[in-house]
């Protein structure tokens, strides 16, 4: 038995090219397997992290998707507001232990502006309940200061003392409110979050900036300069979102029903681990597909496994019928097929996980500017380790077919082989 | 005793509605060497799969070193095979990829029984492909590079290593020139001789007859062929 092994691998290494080549297909298949499933695991895994430790999302009456979408994405625009007597209501509610207000509609750069309150830089979490951090700088003190995520320092070059303007709306094309221009006076530490990509500042200043606006345009022949606006009431009138701490979360259910029903204007509270996996679940599809296409990559790759052991048997009848003759039975012809075809699956895993972890590597800081993926090169989970071993069973399966062909070959040809 | 012995056997291809094997009886004497007449498409290579334990007989006894084969497994027929018999085939008789060398070692690494008897392998190797005249040079070769001519003596040795009790040769000169077969078939039997086997030798060329001890016709052993011919 072992003779015959030893000699499989022998006679496999003489046919290497052929070989060679299904290996590296099945390799490449397994490290796009691989890949889509990391991907869709660290995507979903950066997503669900997006925000931590916040019991409650509150905005206007829309579609919760819709509410986290701009509340925590800060992507998509809010179609109205949330009155400003409605967060101070439920700011000082006994059950809440803190409150942020979001404000948005302005960018800079494409890049999304938050106003909100300093409270923002103790309370926001994200990840493992990760607090945020400063890598430079200080929060914003002053009107007109601004405090970026580590993203848009880094794409446009910011450092603390830079001055900045923000434009109105999220397209770049906005009108500029050029007049108002703002001091970067601290930078955030790189969170893997939208936090990131946001440009931060005070609600006082989105409301300064806004004074001489009305219904998203400039009020024509009035240009309040940014050193008169001090002398008006900056207090906001209306905020886009807030996100609310409890004291207690077992309050969170008996506190949503509160703001759903809430009688100064139309409210909704949202749970955001429950929105953010029906957000995901809207992505489904697509991950989905992406892991059904690889799959069928990979079934391929093993076909052509099949295919080239078959071919190859043709050519190898005078090999068995030596083996025949020299005590080999047809049962130890069948293991020496399939124990090729294992060979080149294992390998060709192997082989696979080597391309893409250094895929990892290569495409890490691509992925982290495009998509805001952290890739991380780190050993198999669990999950894809099933992955794995699913495709060496399904090799070993292939190779099953060539395996039984010699099998019957061997018995049919007995010591004679026709060709 | 008989090396060989074949008693009332017939064997019937799959699908086929006559046998293409009726041999009442055949036997040779241990340490015999024989010469079998046939010609092509006869049964020859059906006789050799038969007396090697790679088909059954559908009726009538095999005796080989006096045990039955037809009566062991499908597993112990391979064992003994691999144990008491040596093959030479026509041609294409050697792993290409392995060198001269390791082919004339295989049966060693399949048996032990061949193994224990061989001695030290390799010196054994070394002796009979000396002794059929391969040079050393191309010992270390692989067999893919060797020409006809070596490959055949390449093979005998391969047969003959670890002394098995049997040596049954399907036509291993027909791919040689003339010259060269009569010397292959000295080769054959001098080794043969000093390994103590017995020698069933196939061919279709009733002139290479000449330096055995017995030639048999095929078909004066196997009635279908006598019907065919009557």
């Amino acid at each position: 038995m072992k003779a015959v092994l030893r000699l499989a691998l022998k006679s496999a290494w003489a046919r290497r090219l052929t070989l060679g080549i299904t290996l590296v297909a099945i390799a490449l298949a397994s490290a796009l397997l691989l890949a889509v499933e990391r991907v869709r695991h660290d995507a979903r895994a950066n997503f669900t992290q997006s925000v931590s430790g916040v019991d409650l999302v509150v905005g206007p009456r829309t579609g919760g998707v819709q509410l986290m979408l701009y509340a925590v994405f800060r992507s998509g625009a809010a179609t109205h507001n949330m009155r400003w007597d409605s967060y101070e209501a439920l700011a000082t509610h006994p059950a809440v232990a803190w409150t942020l207000p979001l404000s948005l509609g302005d960018s800079h750069r494409g890049f999304p502006v938050l106003g909100t309150t300093t409270d923002y830089f103790r309370h926001f979490q994200y990840g493992d309940r990760q607090g945020l951090k400063l890598a430079s700088g200080r929060e914003f003190i002053d009107l007109f200061e601004t405090v970026l995520g580590s993203t848009v320092a880094q794409e446009l070059g910011y450092r603390s003392g830079d001055r900045i303007t923000l434009a109105h709306g999220m397209s770049e094309s906005g009108m500029e409110h050029g007049d108002k221009p703002f001091t970067v006076v601290g930078v955030l530490a790189p969170t893997g979050t939208p936090v990131d990509r946001t440009v931060h500042v005070s609600l006082e200043a989105i409301s300064a900036l806004h004074l001489d606006w009305v219904g998203g345009a400039p009020l024509p022949g009035l240009a309040i300069p940014a050193e008169h606006v001090r002398k008006f009431d900056l207090a906001p009138k209306e905020i886009t979102a807030m996100l609310i701490g409890l004291k207690s979360r077992g309050d969170v259910f008996r506190l949503q029903r509160h703001i759903n029903g809430y009688r100064g204007e139309p409210l909704m509270a949202v749970l955001p681990g429950v929105a953010l996996d029906e957000l995901w679940q809207t992505l489904a599809s697509v991950e989905n597909s992406l892991l059904a296409i690889s799959t069928l990559v990979v079934l391929v790759g093993l076909a052509g496994l099949t295919a080239t052991m078959l071919a190859g048997l043709n050519e190898r009848r005078r090999e068995l019928a030596i083996l025949r003759s020299l005590g080999a039975g047809p049962g130890e012809i069948f293991l020496m097929l399939v124990a090729e075809g294992l060979v080149v699956t294992v390998l060709g895993v192997a082989l696979g996980v080597a391309l893409m972890s250094i895929g990892t590597v290569l495409l890490a800081p691509l992925a982290l500017a495009q998509f805001g993926i952290p890739l991380q090169p780190r050993p198999p989970t669990a999950n894809e380790i099933v992955l794995l071993l699913s495709i060496i069973a399904t090799g070993l399966a292939a190779s099953l077919v060539p395996g039984w062909r010699a099998w019957r070959m061997s018995l049919a040809d007995g010591l004679t082989p026709r060709n | 005793m008989n090396a060989l012995a074949l008693a009332d056997l017939t064997y019937r291809w799959p699908r086929q509605p006559a046998p293409c094997l009726d041999i009442p009886r055949f036997d040779v004497a241990a340490g015999e060497r024989v010469f079998l007449h046939g010609p092509s498409g006869g049964g020859k290579s059906t006789l050799l799969a038969v007396l090697g334990g790679v088909a059954l007989p559908d009726s009538g006894t095999v005796t080989l070193l006096g045990q039955r084969i037809d009566t062991l497994s499908g597993r112990a027929r391979d064992c003994f095979r691999a144990d008491h018999i040596g093959f030479i085939f026509q041609q294409f008789n050697l792993l290409p990829w392995l060198s001269a060398l390791d082919n004339v070692l295989l049966p060693c690494t399949f048996s032990a029984h061949r193994n224990s008897r061989a001695g030290d392998a390799r010196t054994a190797a070394a002796h009979l492909l000396g002794h059929l005249d391969l040079a050393p040079d191309l010992w270390q070769r692989p067999a893919a590079e060797l020409s006809v001519g070596q490959q055949q003596r390449v093979a005998a040795a391969r047969a003959l290593i670890g002394k098995p009790g049997v040596i049954l040769a399907d036509e291993p000169t027909s791919a040689l020139d003339a010259p060269r077969q009569q010397r292959f078939i000295d080769l054959l039997l001098a080794e043969t001789q000093a390994a103590g086997s017995t020698l069933l030798f196939v061919s279709h060329d009733d002139r290479l007859a000449a330096h055995f001890d017995r030639r048999v016709a095929l078909a004066e052993i196997n009635r279908t062929a006598q019907r065919a011919e009557a």
